[in-house]
């Protein structure tokens, strides 16, 4: 691993979103990552853009923020698409929208499955009440039988999924299969009472296990839950092996050609983690992945600029403010900054601004409160100095982590959205970050 | 003081990270603490650098004395080092522990896990696994010595996110209420019982940023509807503000000459127009503005954790990332601004 190793130096393939979206042939775009990367405002950016350049696109969101949810207009829960509207049609696109509503989704396979009187016993079930408001991977199996109805309803031509907030970002992936294959299991047979299983000759001696098992579960569970369950399962008796055929089938879909995963990663060491397990994950399960978005990535029109001599500017300059004013001037203007007039403090934000941002009380920053004397132009070119180390510290960790994925990962292409100070909640702020997702990087200004 | 802490959060926001700075604040003066980890996602091990963790309690790390003082000044001084110890809790291997402690259930045992009846009651059961996590806490948060001293003094542990954060604690209850008599309904009661005692503080770790602070009050909420103890508030990660919008309403009126003439003046090229420092301006307000837009946006987001009326806590965001260094740090932090 030297460093005129080739496969260290080159940069990442670029992932060329427009190229990926506008292919006819790319009818499902899975986004995974872990929680907190911004998958949901992905997925959503990636539809406006879609619609907007003429795909019928739908998106399927499982737990959108409120106010992003709103600005799409599916802030209700019915589990139904509708059409979003200040999408540009112009090139012929639509948008759809939909939020996942786990029970919804689970009610309705019952129902389609099972004819009324049978339905109404499931959905009044107990037990069946609480597996479908949402235990552990409930809601991972139904976001994939929605996006497989969805895709079985061909009324759009480019399905877009955000993946649920598990507790690793595998989960969608393993869920289904899991629920599937209890729900086809051996221990779903115990559970419908020895008798059925019982009958071949052979079997006695396992018929005497079983009702010693049930039993034992009897006593574990107690009588009554136990009935629940024996009740819930002799319903769910004829659709069992239609959730296994169902997940199979979900699974089939992933893999196949018009699938393609995005894995969203904000470009932290965690996040980015996460990323390359998936990554991994994804071609061992030979799932087909388009590339690694990279979310809220800094840059700097300054970036020649290097953080050293920013620094030492900034110093240069407070030195000769504290000189010309006395000191008096200068700590009265603000704390924080008076603090940064150690030597080490400048370098070494941890300890001494802490102090500072913390202990005061509710404000979260000492910077400029109401009235505070105006700044000499010394002052204020520090403070942008300052600001501009900063953020050239933040560009260089960010490549750091994001160099560490591309030489474990060297043909996982990569594209890059540039930070934006706030959060997203418009059509507008959706438009803004899919344009910067279609960005090619090597156009950007961050090279110089 | 509560005995169990449990720290939940949007992802991305730390939890993880703050829940083991919690543990190392809470054992100072030879307090023994334990971490748990539910999720299965080996975090603790991560954030102290140290292999998997098993299920099995261990010792995971050595806490600084009160005043900062090393492990080893504090036992000098006749007091004991805290210690933090550490539990990633397997749903499965719970559950075989629990019937093997209940029920002894050796090759019964087995046969059900080849059946896949522990994959159900550990993955797919209602509330089944979360009862058997929280259940796992709750035991070591009570666990006493011969001598009858607790075994622990605090319990942190590192629980799901925020969006599911109720439904896990509150999973009791619903099992409570699904199973009406047998012994899941009494282990049930038992949890139930422990959760909802002073005994325990819910913690919410969030940054300032919208979405976090949204289902920040949306998750205390929920929380306190199901009448679980709320604690404090963890705003992790905060930057400090280095100028306002007040100083670049300055620079936008005409200060630009002055500025130049200052970044020339320390160096950084010609202030005339074209020159190099004239040519920075442009970038560097940009960045500001950027900034005091994020400053006016955390402002406002802190203003609405405050209107939440309970305790907070601040983290600064460490530049380089939580290392173990980093990590104490934090806890230090914690201390400073406890009690938690």
């Amino acid at each position: 691993m030297t460093a005129d190793d080739p496969t260290l130096d080159a940069p990442a393939p670029w992932l060329e979103v427009d190229a990926l979206l506008d292919d006819p042939g790319t009818r499902i775009v899975v986004c995974c990552g872990s929680g907190g990367v911004g998958k949901t405002t992905t997925a959503a950016a990636l539809g406006v853009r879609a619609a907007e350049r003429g795909r019928r696109a739908v998106v399927l969101t499982i737990d959108p923020a409120r106010r992003l949810a709103q600005s799409m207009g599916i802030s209700e829960l019915d589990n139904v698409p509708r059409q979003v509207k200040g999408v540009d049609g112009a090139a012929g696109g639509e948008l759809h929208a939909m939020m996942l509503d786990m029970k919804r989704t689970f009610d309705e396979i019952v129902e389609g499955h099972a004819d009324a009187a049978r339905a109404r016993a499931i959905l009044d079930n107990p037990f069946y009440q609480s597996l479908s408001a949402g235990f552990a991977g409930t809601q991972e199996y139904m976001a994939m039988e929605k996006l497989g109805q969805l895709r079985a309803r061909d009324e759009w031509d480019l399905i877009i999924v955000d993946t649920p907030p598990s507790r690793s970002a595998l989960d969608f992936l393993d869920a289904p299969k899991r629920l599937g294959s209890f729900l086809d299991g051996k221990f779903i047979r115990v559970l419908m009472a020895p008798a059925k299983v019982g009958g071949r000759a052979g079997m006695k001696f396992l018929n005497v296990g079983m009702s010693m098992m049930t039993g034992t579960l009897s006593k574990l569970m107690g009588g009554q839950l136990l009935r629940d369950v024996q009740t819930f399962v002799a319903a769910m008796d004829t659709m069992f092996g239609g959730f296994r055929t169902r997940a199979d089938a979900t699974y089939r879909l992933l893999q196949a050609p018009g699938t393609a995963f995005l894995v969203v990663a904000a470009p932290e060491r965690d996040a980015l983690r996460e990323a390359a397990y998936f990554v991994e994950r994804l071609a061992a399960e030979r799932m087909p992945l388009a590339g690694l978005v990279l979310n809220r990535v800094h840059g700097s029109g300054a970036a020649k600029l290097s953080a050293e001599r920013a620094l030492a500017a900034a110093e240069t300059l407070t030195d000769r403010a504290a000189e010309e004013d006395g000191p008096d001037a200068c700590a009265g203007s603000a704390p924080g900054e008076a603090e940064n007039l150690a030597p080490d403090g400048i370098v070494d934000h941890g300890d001494g601004k802490a102090a500072s941002g913390t202990a005061d009380g509710p404000s979260p920053a000492p910077a400029a409160p109401a009235g505070h004397p105006p700044v000499s132009a010394e002052q204020l070119a520090a403070g942008l100095l300052r600001l501009h180390a900063e953020r050239m510290q933040v560009l260089a960790r960010e490549r750091r982590t994001r160099d560490r994925f591309t030489a474990l990962h060297p043909e996982v292409p990569v594209a890059e959205i540039a930070a934006l100070p706030g959060d997203v909640h418009d059509l507008d702020g959706l438009r803004l970050i899919g344009a910067r997702l279609a960005l090619d990087p090597t156009h950007t200004d961050t090279s110089d | 003081m509560s005995r169990l802490h449990v720290v939940s959060g949007k992802g991305g926001t730390g939890k993880t990270t703050v829940a083991a700075a919690l543990a190392l604040a809470l054992a100072t003066e030879g307090r023994r603490t334990l971490l748990v980890e539910v999720e299965g996602r080996q975090g603790i091990a991560q954030v102290f650098e140290t292999e998997a963790l098993p299920y099995e309690e261990r010792k995971i790390a050595v806490a600084p004395g009160p005043d900062g003082a090393a492990a080893g000044d504090a036992a000098r001084g006749g007091r004991r080092p805290g210690e933090v110890h550490a539990l990633a809790i397997d749903a499965e291997r719970a559950l075989l522990d629990y019937l093997q402690m209940f029920y002894k259930l050796g090759s019964a045992g087995r046969a059900l896990k080849k059946l896949g009846a522990i994959d159900f009651a550990t993955t797919i059961a209602p509330g089944l696994r979360d009862v058997l996590l929280t259940g796992k806490a709750c035991e070591a948060v009570r666990r006493k010595d011969k001598q009858g001293r607790y075994v622990y003094d605090a319990v942190v542990m590192d629980a799901p996110p925020t969006g599911r954060i109720t439904r896990f604690l509150n999973v009791n209850d619903e099992v409570a209420g699904l199973a009406k008599m047998g012994p899941i309904h009494n282990q049930a009661q038992a949890v139930m019982r422990v959760l909802k005692s002073p005994e325990t503080a819910v913690h919410m770790v969030t940054l300032l940023e919208e979405m976090p602070v949204q289902e920040t009050a949306d998750g205390i909420a929920e929380l306190r509807a199901a009448g679980l103890p709320v604690g404090g508030v963890v705003i992790n990660m905060t930057r400090p503000a280095v100028l306002g919008t007040g100083d670049l309403d300055i620079a936008a009126r005409g200060a630009r000459a002055g500025v130049a003439k200052a970044l020339s003046q320390a160096g950084l090229g010609g202030a005339r127009r074209g020159g190099l420092a004239e040519r920075l301006i442009d970038p560097l307000l940009e960045q500001a503005r950027e900034h005091a837009e994020r400053v006016d946006l955390e402002r406002a987001e802190h203003a609405e954790l405050t209107a939440l009326g309970l305790p907070t806590y601040e983290l600064e965001l460490l530049p380089e990332g939580v290392d173990l260094a980093g990590l104490y740090r934090l806890a230090r932090e914690l201390r400073r601004q406890g009690p938690i």
